[in-house]
């Protein structure tokens, strides 16, 4: 039997052992990813967002530091309705309710601008955003406030999704029944026809798909204060002031 | 196999453990790639929808991912898959000049398997604990500081990037080289190839062979 190798040549034996020291190297990277990758995230977003901006591919915003919005929904499939099915009902312990369509937010309401930083909790954050929309303090004047009223709740038509804020929070400047953002409509998949800005709160209180307002005199159970309250984030998601984090504020 | 069949043309280079191992690996990958691309991907998430159910399925089949190499380990067919592990885990100063000359040198004394080879399998055995620690931080977050599914979130992203390229220029290699897919498809490789490109490693087999251990399966 002819052997494979007539003549075994000398190999090298100072092999070292590379692969255990790079995966345990990995592991320590990894763990240190965990601990301070919100620092790192938060740096190489300023970094990145004039890339992204002037990316005309967008491929750089499929970068994960970069500044871009993640689409986030906690229902089955995208909830979906057109521009003309679109009615927003305002409700609840006021005057006068109210049931709007695209065209009354749209024209026949005194409109807001507003350009604020949109900060998720999860971390990452988008610079500049541009909002168009009605006040939702316009709205609450319109339909008239019953005295004793104490919040307000917001209805997704998700169908699942809920959102409060206080009557106080609500009637704030920087938050805004939103039909426009980044300069076009709000596309579905950010929450479109209409969604709520709530520009100083972190992203969860600025509920997508808005369906119903409803001015309450208490919270109860068990939609309230909110979807991701109930999972055990803060109900005042003041930017940097919520939540153990300290981003700086959007407002 | 035996040694008996050794000897004619065709070599075993990987046993049925290691190639079952490596279907089971690339079939979860592709699930995880497919879910994690449309979860992430804010075009892709809106044209597919039912996010719900792709999470779930990426989180099942990430659950899933350390056990074909547990199940690998765990009994005594694991013989060929330790000594590959041992051979993709040492390196010598020969597999330094190969790397750093791009391919060039370190011919000479080629082992089983090249540096590029030997980082694929490193890289994806240390991705494989990350994306599973990281995607469990991600997913049951509450007894954690937020900052840590920050980071989590931060760690899992740009690693499956990166593992995405690595997985795709090692399937364009495996496509562009015939015998290397038959490899593992079928577990063998010509004798001719084995001793005109590895013949560190055809020595290895041809020391097994003397001293009448099998060599695999």
């Amino acid at each position: 039997m002819e052997p494979i190798v007539p003549d075994p040549p000398v190999f090298p034996v100072e092999d070292r052992p590379v692969g255990r020291r790079v995966v345990l190297g990995m592991l320590g990277l990894g763990g240190l990813g965990v601990l301070f990758g919100a620092k790192v995230q938060s740096g190489m977003a300023a970094f990145l967002s004039p890339l992204t901006r002037n990316d005309r591919t967008g491929l750089t915003s499929l970068l994960p530091s970069s500044d871009r919005f993640r689409i986030y929904s906690v229902t089955e499939s995208m909830p979906s309705r057109t521009d003309a099915q679109y009615r927003l009902v305002v409700d609840g312990a006021v005057d006068q309710s109210l049931e709007l369509d695209l065209a009354d937010l749209r024209d026949r309401l005194p409109q807001t601008n507003l350009t604020r930083d949109f900060q998720c909790v999860t971390g990452w954050r988008v610079a500049d955003v541009p909002w168009r929309g009605v006040k939702l303090a316009d709205l609450l004047a319109t339909v008239g406030v019953a005295p004793d009223a104490t919040h307000v709740r917001f209805y997704s038509f998700d169908g699942v999704y809920t959102e409060t804020l206080t009557l106080e929070q609500a009637q704030r400047d920087d938050v805004l029944v939103a039909h426009e953002m980044l300069g076009g409509p709000v596309t579905q998949p950010h929450g479109g026809p209409v969604r709520l800005y709530v520009a100083p709160m972190y992203g969860y209180k600025s509920l997508k798909w808005l369906d119903r307002i409803e001015v309450v005199r208490a919270l109860d159970a068990p939609t309230d204060p909110g979807y991701w309250e109930n999972l055990g984030y803060d109900t005042d998601a003041w930017v940097g002031e919520s939540n153990g984090l300290d981003d700086a504020p959007t407002a | 196999m035996t040694a008996t069949a050794l000897d004619a043309n065709e070599v075993v280079r990987f046993d049925r453990v290691e190639r079952w191992l490596h279907w089971s690996n690339a079939s979860l990958f592709l699930v995880l790639l497919a879910t994690g691309m449309t979860l992430y991907i804010p075009a892709l998430s809106s044209l597919v929808g039912r996010r719900v159910l792709l999470k779930d399925i990426h989180v099942i089949s990430g659950l899933l991912l350390p056990l074909p190499l547990l199940a690998a380990y765990a009994g005594s067919w694991r013989g060929g898959l330790r000594r590959d592990v041992r051979r993709l885990s040492r390196w010598s100063v020969e597999d330094r000049r190969w790397l750093t000359s791009r391919g060039r040198r370190g011919q000479a004394t080629m082992g089983k398997f090249n540096a590029g080879q030997k980082l694929n399998a490193i890289f994806v055995a240390g991705c494989i604990p990350l994306l599973f620690v990281t995607g469990s931080i991600m997913k049951w977050f509450s007894p954690f500081p937020l900052a840590w599914r920050t980071g989590a979130t931060f760690v899992h992203d740009w690693l499956a990037i990166a593992l995405a390229a690595v997985i795709t220029v090692h399937i364009l290699k495996a496509l562009s080289d015939p015998v290397a897919l038959r490899a593992m498809l079928r577990g063998t490789v010509p004798r001719a190839v084995v001793v005109r490109h590895h013949p560190r490693w055809a020595a290895e087999v041809e020391a097994e062979r003397q001293d009448g251990t099998e060599s695999s399966e």
